[in-house]
């Protein structure tokens, strides 16, 4: 019966429903799609380090993982990598910033392919001449490119020699030699890529490669993969918790507001329970059931609105952005709206059930 | 209890002062009245002589400043707040001048809504339909208050006020929004209510005609019940 007039009351006035239970929506939304990125983008960079397929990662001493800037390794390293134990292939990268979160990768292409089982090109072939890149199929829908196109970065223009299936280490690719040429890095490579002759020797190459560039940072794939997380990425969690409070202000601000209204217009209402014997408790009851459907409607509409922005992101920027559906995520971000919304009732909540009821009815 | 036992209502000095800021607005000031079980009264009287007052504090809805109100052996000056809830949901049923029907239920959610506060489990039983019956509203159940008119809204609230089966019916001036028409098909309900199943009822009109309904005619000026109008 109580939940009857609950819902009767929320259909009454259906256009301040549906703004308040958007505007949580729109709150709930923002954290999902904030996290699906978070998670999304970085399980897409997983999935291209994987791609690569190497075993075990050589990184210059005292870099980060996240964000790979400089290029201090020599060449020579390289060599001495390939005539460790275990080593069957190791290949190196230069890697320069182009700006935003995009990087061009400098390879080379014949130890890149054989490491990594070779590109599929969907269109066009390798490198053929110094000015030829190779894209991703997602940099080329991102920026509307295909084989022949031009493209600026790095001041030059460069032409599009071919575009490859997506998951192999990066997006951008150009001969190693331009990228350490153009980026003043001659001679120099970002990180070593080592393939392993046998898996199962992975312990032992490890302990080798360790003994033998004690300065270096070595990871196992698995290591390194474990360390692309939202934990390592600095800034992202305070981030998040910023847009969490801010949702919770906002979805108390405007639970507030749809409330307050609902009890200043209701005040008739209010008298006639009391006068039919209802407690202040039950009064309150019914503002609060009717504020956790609007959250829990508004929370199932941002959920619902996070697939509206994943294919937005996938459709416009999928060369920068990856959104994932995190559903882990559903609940936190539904208790986040119904606590925000559940404060915002408070108040006229107990104006409500505190309300005289004379007052209410002596209007004849 | 028969007409010469303890009366239903009984009401001795009561005094009732509202504050409006710093002004201090008496509003009973010494009213006594007995009402006996099954009685019909009427009580008329200017506008701003204390009627209502009367009614809220019956009905447990406001407290007395001084006095005492014994309904049905129950002490109301000396009740909590929570106690005089109780009251409202045992003892008594409103009928308003403006209906006061909760505008976002139907009329038989109406009456349902007053049965769910009182814990009661929602009437089907033989007794209810008669009434409803009585009342000619049985058609009309499924319909909001908004589309139906007064006279029907009227008589849903009757409905909605002695479904629980209180011991008083307080009307406020349950004609005064209806035309002679409907005034009149109210006023012969409550006389059948009153007659058929015995019903205590309190009535306050500014209409003789109305009035002419009830056993007893309670006249009240100046927050007090006067002899002569
Ligand atoms: N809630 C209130 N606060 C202050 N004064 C009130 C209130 N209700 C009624 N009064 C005053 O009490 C007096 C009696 O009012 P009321 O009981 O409504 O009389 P009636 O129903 O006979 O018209 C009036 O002077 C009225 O202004
Ligand atoms: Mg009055």
């Amino acid at each position: 019966m109580i939940n009857t007039l609950v819902i009767e009351n929320l259909k009454h006035r259906w256009v301040r429903t549906m703004l308040s239970a958007l505007a949580v929506g729109v709150q709930v939304t923002m954290i999902l799609t904030l996290v699906g990125l978070s998670y999304g983008t970085l399980e897409e960079m997983s999935q291209r380090s994987r791609g690569v397929g190497a075993d075990i990662l050589v990184r210059p001493p005292g870099t980060s993982i996240i964000g790979l800037s400089t290029a201090p390794i020599p060449e020579k390293v390289l060599d001495f990598v390939r005539k460790l134990p275990h080593v069957a292939i190791a290949t190196g990268i230069t890697v320069q910033p182009i700006g935003g979160v995009n990087s061009v990768y400098g390879i080379d292409m014949e130890s890149f392919s054989q490491m990594s089982g070779g590109f599929k090109f969907v269109a066009g072939g390798p490198f053929q001449n110094s000015d030829d890149v190779v894209i991703d199929e997602y940099w080329a829908q991102q920026n509307r490119l295909r084989v022949g196109s031009q493209t600026q970065f790095m001041n030059r223009s460069w032409r599009v020699c071919g575009v490859v299936e997506p998951g192999k280490l990066a997006r951008m690719f150009l001969p190693i030699k331009t990228v350490q040429d153009l980026s003043a890095n001659t001679g120099k490579l970002t990180m070593i890529y080592v393939k392993l002759d046998q898996p199962n020797n992975l312990q032992a190459a490890l302990a080798a490669v360790k003994n033998a560039l004690p300065d270096y940072q070595i990871y196992s794939l698995e290591e390194f993969l474990s360390l692309i997380s939202v934990n390592n990425v600095p800034g992202l969690k305070a981030f998040i918790y910023v847009v969490i409070a801010i949702s919770v202000v906002v979805g108390f601000l405007v639970v507030f507001l749809s409330m307050y209204t609902a009890v200043l217009e209701r005040t008739r209402e209010i008298g006639i329970l009391k006068a039919l014997g209802a407690t202040p408790g039950f009064v309150l009851s019914v503002l609060v059931r009717e504020t956790v459907v609007l959250a829990l409607a508004g929370s199932a509409a941002g959920i619902v609105f996070t697939y509206g922005t994943r294919w937005a992101i996938m459709h416009y920027v999928p060369g920068s952005l990856t959104q994932t559906i995190v559903p882990e995520w559903w609940p936190i971000a539904t208790l986040v709206s119904l606590t925000g919304s559940l404060f915002g009732a408070l108040y006229p909540g107990w104006k409500a059930a505190r309300q005289d009821a004379i007052e209410a009815l002596s209007y004849e | 209890m028969s007409e010469t036992g303890a009366p239903l209502i009984e009401v001795r000095g009561l005094r009732k002062t509202y504050r409006m800021g710093e002004v201090d607005v008496q509003a009973l000031r010494g009213v006594d009245l007995s009402v006996q079980k099954g009685e019909f009264i009427a009580i008329v009287g200017p506008s701003g002589s204390g009627k209502s007052t009367l009614f809220y504090i019956l009905g447990g809805l406001a407290s007395a400043s001084a006095g005492s109100v014994l309904i049905d052996g129950h002490d109301l000056a000396a009740m909590s707040d929570q106690e005089r809830t109780q009251i409202r949901r045992e003892l008594v049923g409103f009928v308003f001048q403006r209906y006061n029907l909760l505008p976002t239920l139907s009329a038989l959610d109406n009456i349902g809504m007053a049965q769910f506060i009182a814990g009661k489990p929602r009437h089907t039983e033989g007794w209810f339909k008669q009434t409803l019956d009585l009342l000619g509203v049985s058609h009309r159940l499924g319909h909001k208050p908004q589309s139906l008119s007064g006279g029907e809204q009227q008589r849903i609230a009757i409905a909605r006020a002695i479904v629980n089966h209180p011991a008083i019916l307080l009307a406020d001036e349950p004609t005064g929004n209806l035309d002679s028409e409907n005034s009149e098909i109210v006023l012969k309900l409550m006389r059948d209510l009153n007659e058929r199943l015995g019903q205590t009822i309190l009535m306050i009109t500014h209409n003789p005609e109305a009035a002419a309904y009830a056993h007893r005619i309670v006249h009240m000026r100046d927050g007090r019940i006067v002899q002569h109008p």
